[in-house]
């Protein structure tokens, strides 16, 4: 790995590297990361901002919408003056702008089951914080099958969720559908347009959700692999529950079913 | 002769009469197993494992939702 840095990298990230746990070798391996990030939203904000700040040498943002009003008031990578801009390329903008030492790259499309594969392949890690549950099944399955390592939230109206999914790294650690086998019927939970969400919990969520996302490329701490943080804001209550794997999983059991995308239509 | 059994449910203390396997209790709650998940004792339960879960006096049950907003 190359260890060298510029004066330059060696100021910006001279608080990262003061760290024992981070050093030179940590902020290295932040800039050699590819990590994948699944929606340019109320999550995706403060995650894509922390990656780039970070030095995450390379982040991609997967977002096929347009910047609409209704966003500003949790999405906060975003501004009033890109309105109707492509959320991708508009994160984008943010995230250079504050580092402009990283290599950001815009995906401005819908994930379907003919490109994850090859997306999701080209980087390391993946961080889903889309806003539908098509689309957190056909990632948490294509990081199954391409063994990428998900670091998955979810928030509604004053909850919020977060996991790292890895059955790839062994038999403790569950993938999404040991928690959720299956989405939910249209109609039955609710999305953040219709039951609201509290804008800042976006932001804790997808604070610690980066959070997370650093701490596994550097190999640090202990991750949130078969563990489910659960935050409830109005209680101001967070706790870190056990979260098996489900041996009779579809996707990661032993006699799991899922060999391609091919579901996902 | 069953015992009763008590449990925390949601934080809440719940006597019931036992035994009781989880999923019993889950069709007794009225609960959508597709739209919540249950933690038993600090930890999630999986699907698979609700029939055959035997629930035990001063277990702590939580009921998870299932929530996908971004």
């Amino acid at each position: 790995m190359d260890l060298d840095f510029s004066e330059t990298e060696i100021d910006r990230y001279s608080r990262h590297i003061l760290l024992g746990e981070v050093g030179g070798v940590g902020q290295a391996r932040l800039r050699a990361a590819r990590v994948l990030v699944v929606g340019a939203g109320g999550l995706g904000s403060p995650l894509i901002m922390y990656l780039a700040a970070a030095g995450v040498g390379t982040i991609g943002i997967v977002d096929d919408d347009r910047l609409e009003l209704s966003n500003l008031q949790r999405q906060i990578a975003h501004a009033t003056d890109r309105l109707g801009m492509g959320k991708a390329a508009s994160a984008a903008i943010a995230a250079s702008a504050l580092n402009p030492l990283v290599d950001v790259r815009t995906h401005p499309m819908r994930l379907d089951a003919a490109n994850a594969l090859d997306l999701i392949g080209s980087y390391d890690i993946v961080c889903d914080g889309s806003d539908n549950f098509a689309t957190r099944f056909l990632v948490a399955d294509a990081c199954v099958l391409a063994r990428r390592t998900l670091v998955s939230a979810a928030v509604l109206r004053f909850e919020g969720q977060l996991a790292t999914f890895k059955p790839h790294a062994g038999p403790h650690c569950p993938c999404y559908r040991c928690l959720h086998p299956a989405p939910p019927p249209p109609g039955l939970v609710p999305a953040c347009n219709e039951a609201g969400v509290l804008g800042a919990v976006t932001g804790v969520m997808g604070t610690l959700q980066a959070t997370e996302v650093l701490k596994e490329i550097i190999g640090i701490g202990q991750g949130l692999a078969g563990r489910l943080l659960v935050w409830d804001a109005l209680s101001a209550r967070m706790r870190t529950i056990g979260l098996p794997r489900d041996p009779a999983c579809s996707a990661c059991g032993p006699a799991a079913s899922l060999r391609d995308l091919s579901a996902h239509g | 002769m069953a015992d009763p059994i008590t449990l925390s449910l949601n934080g809440e203390p719940r006597a019931l009469p036992g035994p009781l396997r989880l999923a019993e209790l889950i069709a007794q709650l009225g609960l959508d197993t597709r739209k919540v998940a249950v933690e038993r004792n600090r930890a999630i339960v999986p699907r698979s494992a609700y029939d055959t879960t035997r629930l035990a006096d001063g277990d702590a049950l939580e009921i998870v939702h299932f929530i996908g907003g971004g």
